[in-house]
């Protein structure tokens, strides 16, 4: 057989999740701290001020990575969920509602740090403007999938369903994507894009790029962590589990 | 096949809504009282009323749909008539529109003839009337249609509660915001097609799709 494939069923097994995750989450997010501390200390020492918004725009370091994951995030839960429904994948099931508190946590990181960086700019803490309005009801879609996991007594099937929630949900994912140019927007437009030019000084972008790639590595080592505890939550009372605590105590 | 369950799902569903017809005033009795509310609220002045009316009656009717989402399949489920259902051989898709079809046309369609009347108790302004209704008319078989996948989603649980508006809410949004936004435009002197085209290409979209995400729910739940 040829080995990615093989990898790929050894890892659908549960000791040996456990011993994968139990291995790289830690890697990650060590890797991912470290990346992000580089792009921090980019952001805030050596980036130079912008020439409208001063020194209060270096919170878009934090805003603009969070807010890609927070859709990001969305759209991976889906596909796992998607996997699960189709091909019955019990660690997929595992993994998209390990995606779910994460990702509701990178909203709410944007909604907070956008909200701190209108005072200043906007001159409001909040307005009913498109994109934040979408991006709200993306955090009340995340916290229905967590309440819909946790309210079924049945965790494959409680899975399935908040699952079956977040594929709905993604209709929503175009409409929050584009709804700074579909509609008239408080919100600025995209100004950095990975292919072709950004609307950004080329000065400012890399510390960018680093806290992009340190929050997707971050959240890999935070999704295998999750999904680590709830594999073994749903495996307790299997002799390996046993054999593990075993081991450890 | 198909027809004849059709029409003794229809004929079902109307003879237990003629034999318990005390509930079936209740999504009507609470879009009133919601708009009793609101009006004593905002101190029953005529110009602030008239300038929220629109507003008020989307969300009354939203509130009352949201109500009555829970009794969409939760008899059915109580009573083993799901299983029966996923047993037949008629889609359980074509099963659930059929359901959703009788249970908006027995808590929205109510609501819909009682816009024109609730719209006088919050004197909205006359010319408004007709994009509302238009809205409205778009937007609850709309609503009704999210609400049946989120219904079906909890049908397996002992109750829901507030968990059925929270898995409801993030889907009415877009709908809300639609229908409201086309009676605002309406009332500024601008063009409300947009957004009623759009209610009604969602509208579409959702007849073709939820029922199918809903049988999909209903056969996790039971499974």
């Amino acid at each position: 057989m040829n080995p990615v494939v093989r990898w790929f069923h050894q890892l659908g097994s549960p000791p040996y999740f456990d011993r994968f995750s139990a291995r790289w989450a830690p890697v990650a997010h060590g890797l991912g701290l470290l990346v992000m501390a580089y792009g921090l200390y980019g952001a805030l020492f050596v980036v130079p001020a912008d020439y409208q918004q001063g020194d209060s725009f270096r919170i878009l370091y934090i805003h603009v990575p969070s807010a890609w994951m927070s859709m990001a995030v969305f759209a991976l839960m889906a596909t796992y969920a998607a996997i699960a429904l189709i091909w019955r994948i019990k660690l997929c099931e595992i993994l998209a509602m390990a995606c779910a508190p994460i990702g509701a946590a990178f909203t709410l990181i944007t909604l907070v740090t956008g909200s701190i960086w209108g005072k200043p700019m906007w001159g409001t803490w909040w307005d009913w403007d498109p994109r934040l309005t979408t991006e709200l009801i993306l955090l009340f879609l995340y916290l229905g999938v967590i309440g819909l996991y946790n309210a079924i007594d049945d965790r494959r099937s409680g899975a399935r369903a908040a699952g079956l929630l977040a594929i709905v949900g993604v209709v929503l994912l175009p409409v929050i994507h584009y709804s700074v140019t579909w509609w008239n927007s408080l919100h600025q437009g995209q100004t950095i894009s990975l292919f072709g030019k950004s609307h950004m000084d080329a000065s400012m972008l890399p510390p960018l790029w680093a806290m992009v790639v340190g929050t997707h590595v971050w959240f890999v080592g935070s999704l295998l962590a999750r999904a680590r505890a709830d594999n073994l939550r749903r495996e307790a009372g299997k002799e390996w589990v046993a054999k593990l605590v075993r081991a450890q105590s | 096949m198909i027809w004849p369950a059709t029409k003794a799902l229809m004929a079902r569903d109307l003879r237990l809504l003629w034999r318990r017809r005390g509930d079936a005033m209740q999504p009507a009795l609470l879009a009133l009282l919601v708009v009793v509310l609101f009006a004593l609220a905002l101190g029953g002045e005529a110009r602030a009323l008239s300038k929220v009316a629109s507003a008020v009656l989307w969300l009354a009717v939203l509130l009352a749909g949201l109500l009555s989402l829970d009794s969409l399949f939760r008899g059915d489920a109580d009573d083993g008539s799901l299983e029966q259902w996923m047993l037949a051989p008629v889609p359980l898709g074509w099963l659930v529109l059929v359901r959703t079809f009788m249970h908006w046309s027995t808590t929205a369609l109510p609501l819909l003839v009682a816009a024109p009347f609730l719209g006088e108790l919050l004197h909205l302004p006359r010319n408004e009337l007709p994009v509302l209704l238009a809205s409205l008319g778009l937007g609850t078989p709309l609503l009704s249609l999210l609400g049946a996948v989120v219904a079906a989603l909890t049908v397996g649980m002992r109750r829901s509660g507030i968990l059925v508006a929270l898995l409801a809410l993030p889907l009415y949004v877009p709908v809300l915001v639609f229908g409201a936004g086309s009676v605002a435009a309406a009332a500024q002197g601008l063009d409300s097609t947009g957004a009623l085209l759009l209610l009604a290409a969602g509208l579409v979209l959702a007849l073709v799709l939820a029922p199918l995400a809903a049988a999909a729910a209903i056969r996790i739940a039971l499974s």
